[in-house]
């Protein structure tokens, strides 16, 4: 189903809240991607930009309690969550000050204390971590929930079934939320799924099934606000599915041969941040204040960039540390 | 000093979740019918009655689905049991513990802990055919961030499954199905000795040769001891009991002192536990040894279901017996 929920709009500290949170994330990305343009970043990186309203309407609306699970694309969903940019951009940048010790890069960024469980390098998995996070708040009686984010192409993978079909027979407090971006690494929707939308095989698993607009950060906020209500209340779990666009590659330096020339100039006009600008005057918000907002997120990643790069490399007594919780192996 | 109990190795099993899940409310216990059911084995008869749906719970056939849930609830404040009925289906759970458990907590700065244990049944001698005798402890043990145990009798079992579930990391226990209806004498109920991880046993000392032995091959090396003991050799018999962390001490004591060294396992000798034995002792004894080491292994091949042929793969007394003459003769 698709959601249609009547759009009252939020007041207009959360409406900022939200700006915020996507105008963070795409500037987080444009740095990333610049950084890693100019080689200062090693490994591989996969970048959100076009999915800012998906990251920030999810983890907008989730409480501190709450948890996620993240995907390789996971950089938005760390910043939304609360993670920190500079710790994030070090670990990017394989500085000591990262979150995995600037051993681990972008695809393990996690901020256990903001509820961040992980960002994860295989595809599907933050499914099923993320039903037994669920599992351990189920079990300890706690009020809150968990969002799995994960993407189409995670769908068609065993665990997706295996943790969904757990899910809704243990009636855990989760949201599974799929970022439909249009491809899964470097090839379209159609070869991964099936049926127009991922969300339709909730009726399966016998949960709610909802379609959003990804583009609308308003529209994803107001979804998952309700599905982790529902869960926090006991009521079980819900798969919402954000129909959004990636801007870019599967990774920073993708020729991505498998999008047209007309998408590859154009695919940039699908933007949740343009998108919220040009309903300023609708939703009561003041272009000058939108504008304010931008400008201190973009400065705030600024500055976390350059204290990223301020900081040491790890030293090679880190190659064997946090392998076991005690001592290390003989 | 009263009396020690006598117990089946199964029933070990049984008191160590029992004891363990009574002295910590954050132990659960979840696999294919461990609840109501009370398991294939019997081995976790009573458990549901005494902890109730939370706490020991049914899953569907899912491993990779419900080994990931498990790592998810370890991340956040559980610390889960996990049974597989046959250690031949870890091949269906190997992201959750080969990329996940035993590596989330570098990947992610040392953030979280990984307190896991799974306990499977595994190995021959029950007629089980292909999928159901494997031995795979050598697959497990070369992952860094696992440990992994071979308890052989009733009081390693109780030992070190109770050692495994208050351990901070996740743990593989590989439990022979041949043993489980074997006897052994086990502390008393308010002992609460516990077995070490990372300990090998001398079974049986001696002074001719290092027979050292993994999992149910305890029994067979002992049996072998004892018929070449009528010929006057001392063989000491080791029983390895933790494949990882390894005991190279107690080893590499025992092989200064014999100069003879001969591994006895029921998996195949190429890359396994054996050749690791065999690799530490050569490269850290100082002295020549008395002969050349051995590996006492299956053939190269899938273990049959077939009676006499099971027979004649796994080593057996004789076929220990006459390596070892072999080794002394020369």
């Amino acid at each position: 189903m698709v959601s249609s929920v009547p759009a009252s709009p939020p007041p207009q500290e959360e409406i900022l809240r939200l700006f915020r949170l996507m105008c963070e994330i795409r500037a987080f990305e444009l740095a990333v991607v610049a950084g890693y343009k100019e080689g200062e970043m090693p490994g591989f990186v996969h970048v959100s930009l076009g999915q800012e309203g998906a990251a920030a309407g999810a983890c907008g609306a989730l409480e501190p309690g709450d948890l996620i699970t993240s995907t390789h694309r996971g950089h938005g969903h760390c910043l939304a969550k609360g993670a920190d940019p500079g710790r994030m951009m070090a670990e990017l940048h394989a500085r000591v000050d990262g979150y995995g010790k600037g051993r681990s890069g972008s695809m393990h960024i996690a901020d256990v204390a903001a509820g961040v469980l992980g960002a994860n390098g295989i595809v599907g998995q933050s499914m099923g971590l993320g039903v037994g996070a669920a599992l351990s708040l189920q079990v300890n009686g706690r009020k809150s929930c968990v969002v799995a984010f994960f993407g189409e192409g995670a769908s068609g993978s065993g665990i997706a079934h295996e943790a969904m079909n757990m899910a809704a027979i243990w009636r855990l407090p989760i949201v599974f939320f799929c970022e439909s971006n249009r491809y899964a690494e470097l090839s379209p929707y159609e070869v991964h799924v099936s049926l127009a939308n991922v969300a339709d095989r909730a009726a399966a698993y016998g949960f709610p099934g909802i379609v959003v607009d990804g583009e609308d950060v308003l529209a994803v906020h107001r979804a998952v606000t309700e599905a982790a209500m529902r869960a926090r209340d006991g009521g079980g779990p819900t798969l919402i599915e954000a129909k959004t666009y990636r801007w870019h590659g599967h990774y920073e330096g993708d020729p991505q041969a498998y999008k047209t020339a007309e998408e590859r100039e154009n695919g940039h006009s699908l933007d949740p941040i343009a998108r919220l600008e040009e309903r300023a005057g609708e939703l009561g918000v003041a272009p000058a204040a939108l504008a304010k907002v931008r400008a201190e997120a973009e400065a705030r990643i600024t500055e976390a960039v350059a204290w990223a790069k301020e900081q040491q490399g790890p030293a090679l007594s880190l190659l064997d540390e946090d392998v076991y919780a005690d001592a290390p192996h003989a | 000093m009263r009396p020690m109990p006598s117990i089946k190795y199964y029933q070990a099993l049984t008191r160590a979740l029992k004891e363990e899940m009574t002295r910590d409310e954050s132990v659960m216990l979840l696999g294919e019918d461990v609840g109501p059911s009370g398991g294939i084995f019997a081995q976790t008869r009573g458990l549901h009655g005494a902890f109730g749906d939370l706490r020991v719970r049914d899953t569907p056939i899912a491993e990779n689905g419900f080994v990931s849930a498990a790592v998810g609830a370890a991340m956040t404040g559980l610390r889960p049991v996990v049974e597989i009925g046959f250690e031949d289906f870890l091949t269906c759970c190997m992201d959750p513990l080969v990329n996940q458990a035993a590596k989330l907590r570098y990947m992610l700065g040392g953030q979280v802990s990984v307190p896991l244990l799974l306990y499977t049944f595994g190995g021959g001698g029950v007629n089980a055919g292909p999928q159901h005798s494997q031995s795979l402890a050598a697959w497990f043990a070369h992952v860094p961030g696992l440990k992994v145990v071979m308890p052989a009798t009733p009081r390693d079992v109780l030992g070190l499954v109770k050692s495994s579930i208050r351990d901070d990391n996740p743990v593989l226990c590989l439990l022979s199905k041949k043993l489980i209806g074997t006897s052994g004498e086990v502390e008393g109920a308010d002992d609460e000795t516990l077995v070490p991880l990372g300990r090998a046993e001398i079974a049986r000392p001696g002074a001719d040769v290092s027979l050292v032995t993994i999992g149910q091959m305890r029994r067979a090396g002992l049996a072998a001891a004892e018929q070449l003991e009528a010929e006057g050799i001392e063989a000491e018999v080791i029983d390895l009991r933790s494949i990882s962390p390894l005991d190279t001490e107690t080893l590499l004591a025992s092989v200064e002192k014999t100069g003879r060294l001969a591994v006895v396992q029921e998996s195949h000798a190429p890359c396994s536990v054996a050749a690791e034995v065999l690799a530490v002792a050569a490269e850290r004894i100082e002295r020549p040894l008395r002969a050349r080491p051995r590996r006492i292994a299956p053939p190269f091949a899938p273990s049959p279901f077939t009676p006499a042929l099971e027979k004649a793969y796994i080593p057996d007394p004789p076929r220990i017996a006459e390596t070892i003459r072999r080794m002394v003769a020369t």
